[in-house]
């Protein structure tokens, strides 16, 4: 049984904030393997594909056929509890101010044994579902849970190290005016968030769900246009140390390509909106981000982006609007390494058309922009990176993986 | 496949034991330490340094140096080198090829010399790169060292064969005894079973008496063959038998044994001895509890009969079983890889009567063993050397 979190007290002002230290990061090339099950959620091993066997650590070579065709794939998560430890003195510093840590060693169902941070809930002897997850350094380790359900068991300690839950953490949803936007701080204030704050530019104007959003206790409009510099760091100068978990909803979607448009001026508005509002946010908000990565209870924790999946495949009939959100995807990258000394992790939410105004005319399946909301909090809960929402997205992951040549040919309809 | 028979060692001698002695911490380097066992080895044993014509090393923090820069930085010019990194199995792998290099006459004089400086950074900086496995899986969860990774074989080691921490305890107590006969060990109060058992805890079941201290200092003995010696007049052990066997057991999901099972009736088969007429036993006592499954593996009692073994025994320089008689690790401190000569080192100088304050009287035969290279889950190296003094 874990002790469930208590809400953050107000901060002491007088207190030096503790600032982020990060657990040991080196790991062997081959290892990424598991970063990538991690940053998607999935449990991923090593498995022989000449006789079939399941390895663990990371190798090049089977251990029992000496085959290297070692795929990663994903495996059977559950294994048994054989011993546990607490170190007590760790060597390094971050997990010296953390400590007592506890460790296990569990052999899996599958048969390889893998040490892992364990769940305080793990019993030794019993049953423990394995997962990867990313730790503040943003690289994969094994965390062994309790196969069933127990209570508070987001509260554990070790756990939420690894996770952006929102509970009691205070949000920034960077555009309200969208149905994502707005389906987003509903649904992290139903996640058990302290704050949303939710960014209305041109708060004179009205927009729809205004008023559902102004009834809530725990949801607060501020006023935020993220392509306008002044605008962005106004507001980051009023709530940029309140800012735990930042989900970019800034959206601006028009169709068409290149051959159909003429002169850049929709394009710049694409670049201005999503591009560059993205770097007035990120610039405004991600130093003090970075720097809150171990303030307590409510520390920052996550940078989420909501883009487009066409970011990973230009689509010719929003071709522009694809570039925009390539150009944000690549830029994230930047700010995930750049995040990264806080402990802060930066998840990217790919979608397919939404069903909004500005994807009318392209036929179903569309996301209902609540999935898109829902996704934003499982990511956060489960401390993942990458998340495909909706059957567009997740088949268009799977294509490119598959042949990235056919999918580039077959986008073009 | 089974093993083909192995050519004995017949006159195959270790002779001019040498410890630098240990301190907690150095500024010098690892090549500082090694200079100085080198040096004490021409002056223990009379030889010119150009009568060195092998050399064998192993250190953890020599940085980018191995064998081969040793050479030309100490002068030497050898006809055989070798550079170990088999942390405590170090002195056994080393002592096998430098006896049958001697013996095939590729050298005539090896130097096997292990060690290390321990700067306050060195400690860490050696757990946080000690092997790709470690560095993957072991080292990101806790950072709890060596300690973390044993305390999960000790916990499951104890709980399987009902060992308690008074048991582990006793081997820990009894070489405090014996290390404060020894001048050069670093812990030099008494410790009690109260007293170890009221330790605080590193990483459960591991409490604080159940580790060595990290320092520096160097471990060092010459090969050869015993005509050699004889004509140097240098005293001398003649080797019997040795082991060594790495990543045994490996289906076995935690470690309760170590590959000496697999190799044990060869050790005394080839030695022509028994485990009772063994004078001394120096076991790699990185943990104790490590040193109680040696016991068991090294067939002084059967698999989980190594607390009752403890229990039976008197461990210290005048017991009936003297062991670690130099304190060990536990007490001397752990100077890196020299820690794996630690007890060959002892070994030696009690056959050849010359251990001084811990002498062991009569002591002429003796067993050393070695383990190490906690890579992922368990210890990968082991191996354990029989040896005779002039008087047996």
């Amino acid at each position: 049984m874990i002790d469930p979190i208590e809400p953050p007290r107000r901060k002491n002002p007088l207190l030096r904030t503790r600032l982020p230290t990060a657990p040991p990061r080196a790991r062997s090339r081959t290892s990424h393997g598991f970063t990538r099950a991690a940053a998607e959620g999935r449990f991923m091993l090593q498995r022989c594909e000449g006789c079939g066997t399941f390895t663990y650590p990371a190798r090049e070579a089977c251990p029992s056929c000496l085959s290297s065709a070692l795929a990663f794939v994903d495996a059977p998560a559950r294994g048994l509890l054989l011993a546990e430890t607490t170190a007590r003195v760790p060597s390094d510093v971050y997990f010296r101010e953390r400590a007592p840590w506890r460790v296990g060693l569990v052999e899996m169902d599958c048969g390889p044994t893998i040490v892992a941070h364990l769940h305080a809930d793990c019993i030794e002897g019993a049953a423990v579902r394995m997962s990867f997850q990313l730790d503040k350094s943003g690289q994969a380790v094994a965390f062994a849970r309790p196969e069933g359900e127990t209570p508070d068991m987001a509260d554990d300690r070790q756990w939420r190290e690894m996770t952006a839950d929102p509970k009691f953490r205070r949000v920034l949803v960077t555009n309200g005016r969208s149905a994502i936007g707005r389906e987003a701080a509903l649904a992290l204030k139903a996640a058990g968030t302290k704050m949303v704050f939710v960014g209305i530019a041109e708060p004179w104007r009205p927009f729809a769900g205004e008023e559902l959003l102004r009834r809530q206790d725990g949801i607060e409009l501020v006023t935020l246009d993220a392509a306008d510099e002044k605008s962005v760091g106004d507001l980051a100068a009023d709530i940029g140390g309140k800012v735990d978990i930042l989900v970019n909803t800034t959206e601006y979607v028009r169709p068409g390509g290149l051959l159909d448009r003429k002169g850049t001026s929709i394009a710049r508005d694409e670049i201005d909106q999503a591009y560059l509002g993205f770097i007035n946010l990120a610039q405004a908000f991600g130093p003090i981000m970075r720097m809150r990565g171990a303030d307590g209870i409510n520390n920052s924790v996550a940078w989420v982006n909501i883009l487009s999946v066409h970011a990973l495949a230009n689509w010719p009939a929003f071709g522009a609007y694809s570039a925009s959100q390539a150009a944000c995807l690549s830029l994230s990258h930047c700010l995930r390494a750049e995040l990264r000394p806080g402990g802060i992790k930066l998840m990217n939410v790919f979608t397919g058309p939404v069903d909004t105004e500005w994807f009318q005319t392209v036929p179903p399946p569309k996301v209902a922009p609540r999935a898109v909301a829902q996704a934003v909090v499982a990511g956060l809960r489960g401390g993942l990176e990458e998340m495909y929402v909706g059957d567009v997205a997740e088949e268009i992951r799977q294509r490119l993986a598959a042949n990235p040549k056919a999918l580039e040919r077959e986008l073009d309809r | 496949m089974t093993n083909s028979l192995r050519v004995p060692y017949d006159g195959i001698v270790m002779a001019a034991p040498v410890t630098i002695p240990y301190v907690r911490y150095s500024i010098e380097s690892a090549q500082w330490w090694i200079g100085r066992a080198l040096r004490s080895l021409v002056t223990e044993s009379g030889i010119k340094v150009s009568d060195i014509d092998g050399l064998c090393v192993s250190s953890f923090t020599m940085g980018t140096d191995s064998g081969i820069g040793l050479t030309q930085h100490f002068g030497l010019c050898v006809r055989w080198l070798d550079t170990i990194p088999l942390g405590g199995a170090s002195a056994i792998a080393a002592l096998r090829k430098a006896a049958r290099a001697v013996q095939a006459r590729d050298a005539d004089i090896v130097a096997c010399i292990a060690g290390d400086t321990n700067h306050v950074d060195s400690f860490r900086l050696t757990l946080e790169n000690f092997s790709r496995f470690n560095q993957d899986a072991v080292y990101p969860y806790g950072a709890g060292g060596a300690n973390s990774s044993f305390a999960l074989i000790a916990r499951n080691y104890m709980r399987s064969f009902g060992v308690t921490r008074e048991d582990v305890g006793r081997i820990a107590v009894a070489q405090r005894a014996n290390a404060l006969r020894n001048p050069h060990a670093l812990m030099k109060t008494p410790l009690s079973i109260e007293q170890y058992l009221a330790a605080r805890p590193i990483s459960d079941p591991i409490h604080l008496f159940d580790c060595v201290m990290p320092c520096a200092g160097a471990e060092a003995l010459l090969v050869m063959r015993e005509d050699t010696a004889a004509s140097l007049r240098l005293p001398a052990a003649r080797l019997l038998s040795t082991i060594e066997r790495h990543n045994a057991f490996a289906d076995d999901p935690m470690q309760v044994r170590g590959g000496w099972a697999m190799d044990v009736g060869e050790l005394y088969a080839m030695a022509g001895v028994k485990p009772d007429d063994l004078n001394i036993v120096q076991t790699y006592d990185d943990y104790p509890v490590i040193s109680m499954m040696q016991f068991e593996d090294l067939g002084f009692c059967g698999k989980g009969e190594g607390a009752e073994f403890v229990r039976q025994h008197d461990l210290t320089i005048d017991g009936d079983l003297p062991h670690n008689t130099s304190g060990g690790q536990l007490s001397v401190g752990q100077a890196g890889a020299a820690g794996a000569y630690l007890g060959l080192v002892e070994g030696l100088r009690q056959v050849l009567g010359v251990a001084g304050p811990t002498q062991v009287r009569d002591a002429s035969l003796g067993l050393a063993s070695g383990f190490g290279m906690i890579n992922y889950d368990r210890g990968l190296a082991s191996g354990a050397a029989i040896f005779a003094g002039p008087s047996r």
